[in-house]
């Protein structure tokens, strides 16, 4: 039987420069372990804005990538605000980035639509003040 | 067309090209970067004028062949280190998105 893969990393809520690090050797990885090219570009720009969001809205956080014989799961974890009406926060083009953030090129609305769009299963946990847990999975 | 082709057009030109003889399948244009990252395909070449690290990041995972910096934005010389570690083509050129567009489906023709 073979054994899962776990790649872990503490993502920096201060740092907006180095914002993506993550996602750039997960891809590495996935493609040093020969997944197909579809697989890795979804999970790569999945947890891209897992990580930009919770760059951006939670202060840093816990991403873990686990590789399964059938998929490749992703689960992000923070401590920040929460979100307080995620229905709302799903809608493609709503957004609570500030200014200075869309001047860096994001806060588009579209973080949690990729997400979802890119993933072929997804689910999050949020309460106001708490934190917010998502796990993604992708297929192989 | 490959990179270093589209770099020897009229208008354009090489900032690093660390992989010169990548083919450029098709373009995006784009300054959200989730939209981009959305969107865009692997192989295109993204035309943009945003001008940080993180444009970096999405270059990579997007996988596009190379970033065309319009309107002569200038980038500093952290980013322009950090796509030559990542190897990442990056192409100048003074025209403006919609004309730096035109120009590159010309080219692609």
């Amino acid at each position: 039987m073979s054994e899962e893969l776990v790649f872990r990393f503490t993502v920096d809520g201060e740092d907006f420069t180095s914002a993506g690090q993550a996602s750039v050797q997960v891809k590495k990885n996935l493609r040093q372990l020969g997944l197909s090219a579809e697989v890795i570009k979804r999970v790569s720009v999945a947890m891209y804005e897992g990580e930009i969001n919770m760059v951006i809205h939670a202060g840093g956080g816990i991403a873990e990538v686990r590789v399964c014989e059938s998929y490749v799961e992703i689960i992000l974890d923070d401590k920040g605000p929460g979100i307080k009406d995620i229905d709302l926060a799903m809608q493609e083009g709503y957004s609570t980035a500030t200014d200075t953030i869309r001047s860096l090129g994001f806060g588009a609305g579209m973080g949690l639509p990729n997400m979802r769009k890119y993933t072929d299963y997804m689910t999050i946990e949020s309460e106001v003040g708490v934190g917010t847990k998502i796990v993604m999975r992708v297929n192989c | 067309m490959t990179v270093r082709e589209l770099s020897r057009l009229d208008n354009f030109s090489e900032i690093i090209l660390p992989d010169p003889d990548r083919e450029i399948i098709g373009g995006y244009v784009g300054d959200l970067l989730s939209w981009v990252m959305g969107r865009a395909e692997s192989g295109n070449a993204w035309i943009t004028i945003m001008s940080n690290v993180n444009v970096l990041a999405v270059a990579t995972l997007a996988d596009v062949s190379c970033v065309i910096i319009a309107e002569g934005v200038v980038l500093s010389e952290d980013v322009i280190s950090v796509a030559k570690e990542k190897e990442i083509n990056l192409i100048s050129t003074s025209l403006p998105m919609f004309e730096a567009s035109v120009k590159l489906s010309e080219a692609l023709r």
